[in-house]
């Protein structure tokens, strides 16, 4: 818990000073709101930002966990199959320089306005880094121990149960908690290539209406959740990797 | 390899049961361009205990992986009990490597009974098993510990009740106490003798301290120039105080013998 008090503190200080320079300058809340006229939208749109969370929470989490199974499956493939190993992982090293951002929209015309393309979006978003730390985690196998295992009885697959699998848990899970910081940010930009809710859509909204504290608030709600997401994989994390202690 | 346990444990028992001498003739094995083992014979009879010593480099290890059929051989062939393949050599040997090698994500107790779950025995049924064995070698208490919370002995001994616990004929140790310091090593070695003493198999053991072969061994050999350069037989008492049987005569000029072959 000590740990927490310096960033804390540093952060109070931060907020208070903005408070302090907005309000002195007299700066007007559409070009930059004070942190009280952020919380008061916190407060005062309450409704439309909890019903907003719930759409893209749903669209984070679900993304998310598309694209953990995505992966698990893959790198499992890449990892059994040397042949697919060379021909598909340099593509999807390839596939990481076109921009999600563009992707966007090309999957709003093709899967339209529902949650269908949101999924994907975050899904692209989150799935590579936990292929290729997943990929990684499997091939860094002690090769002592393969050997050990297959003097006692450890064929091929009693090998990848029980070794290589359990040894690349720590790096699929540092995978995950990177893709993690990821979702929202691909959350939102599926949002503002065609959506109706969601809280992109509420900044989408906000911003020609010059309601720059509802922004600010839906910021730092989207900042809230990818905080929680990350809060939870490294639960979940302290739960299945036991034996680092 | 069969599914279910019952099958599996009967099968496993009769390989025991089975003859599991150790017969290599002309083997051959290039590494890096240097010939390793250069035309090397050897001859383990069922259930002897013998010791292989060599200077670093000497192709200790690699005779071992070429027995337990890890690698092939250059030139030359293998037999166990009428197998020669690679597949069949697998099939015969156990092997515990000088570092422990314990999965740290499983306990003491089902780190021994590995191969056991390997072999298709369910989870239960292996600890069943491997229950046992803990309290003979020493081990009562510790079962459900993490092998990082064990000591350097501890967990040289739960990977020798995991080889044990493998069923084979033919057990291959290689090093099996190098990483340990003098003390734990000597405890070892006495703990060593006497589990080998209830467990009859046949046993290579691979190793750069000449006393420690002669200790635990029926007969050891030489290894230098790619082949087995002297044999000794030990046929020293070994019954008493370990200080005692490595100060006695017989037991230090069969020493220099060994350090002399080795030079």
């Amino acid at each position: 818990m000590r740990r927490w008090w310096p960033p804390l503190l540093l952060l109070a200080g931060a907020v208070g000073l903005w408070e302090v320079v907005v309000r002195a300058a007299n700066v007007p809340d559409y070009l930059f709101p004070a942190p009280t006229s952020i919380a008061s939208s916190l407060h005062g749109d309450a409704g439309l930002l909890a019903h907003a969370t719930l759409v893209t929470a749903r669209e984070i989490v679900l993304g998310y966990l598309v694209a953990v199974a995505a992966a698990l499956v893959i790198a499992i493939a890449l990892h059994a199959s040397t042949a697919l190993r060379r021909a598909l992982l340099p593509l999807l090293v390839l596939s990481q320089t076109v921009p999600t951002v563009l992707l966007a929209p090309i999957l709003a015309i093709l899967l339209g306005y529902g949650i269908e393309p949101k999924l994907v979006v975050v899904a692209i978003v989150c799935f590579f880094p936990i292929v290729v730390n997943a990929v990684d985690g499997l091939r860094s196998a002690d090769p002592e121990l393969v050997r050990m295992m297959r003097t006692l009885h450890g064929d091929r697959l009693a090998i990848f149960r029980r070794v290589e699998f359990p040894g690349a848990l720590p790096a699929m899970f540092s995978g995950a908690r990177i893709a993690a910081t990821y979702a929202a940010v691909g959350a939102v930009f599926a949002e503002w290539a065609g959506s109706s809710s969601g809280l992109g859509f509420v900044i989408l909204q906000a911003q020609p209406a010059l309601e720059t504290a509802r922004i600010f608030a839906a910021v730092l709600v989207l900042s809230a959740l990818a905080l929680a997401l990350y809060a939870l994989v490294s639960l979940a994390e302290r739960l299945t990797v036991t034996w680092h202690a | 390899m069969p599914a279910k346990g019952g099958v599996t444990q009967s099968l496993l028992e009769a390989k025991v049961q089975a003859p599991g001498g150790v017969a290599a003739r002309e083997l051959v094995r290039v590494l890096g361009g240097r010939r390793v083992l250069d035309g090397l014979d050897l001859d383990v009879p069922s259930r002897a205990r013998v010791g292989i010593v060599g200077r670093s480099g000497s192709g200790k290890s690699t005779l071992l992986s070429l027995v337990a059929g890890l690698d092939e051989p250059d030139g030359g062939s293998i037999h166990i009990a009428g197998a020669t393949e690679r597949r069949g050599l697998l099939e015969h040997c156990a092997l515990m490597p000088q570092r422990d090698c314990l999965l740290p994500w499983r306990s003491a107790l089902d780190n021994a009974g590995l191969a056991l779950e390997n072999a298709g025995v369910p989870r239960r049924d292996a600890r069943r098993r491997a229950l046992p064995l803990f309290a003979r070698l020493g081990l009562g208490g510790s079962e459900q510990l993490r092998p990082a919370k064990l000591s350097g002995g501890m967990r040289q001994r739960v990977a020798f009740a995991r080889t044990l616990l493998a069923d084979k004929p033919v057990l291959l140790l290689d090093e099996p106490f190098g990483a340990l310091d003098a003390i734990t090593r000597a405890e070892l070695q006495e703990w060593l003798a006497n589990a080998l003493a209830d467990e009859p198999r046949t046993v290579l053991l691979v190793t750069h301290d000449v006393e420690e072969a002669l200790l635990l061994c029926d007969r050891v050999l030489v290894l230098a120039g790619g082949r087995i350069a002297s044999e000794l037989d030990v046929d020293v008492p070994r019954d008493g105080a370990r200080r005692e049987v490595v100060t006695s005569t017989a037991f230090v000029e069969l020493r220099e013998r060994a350090l002399e072959a080795i030079e």
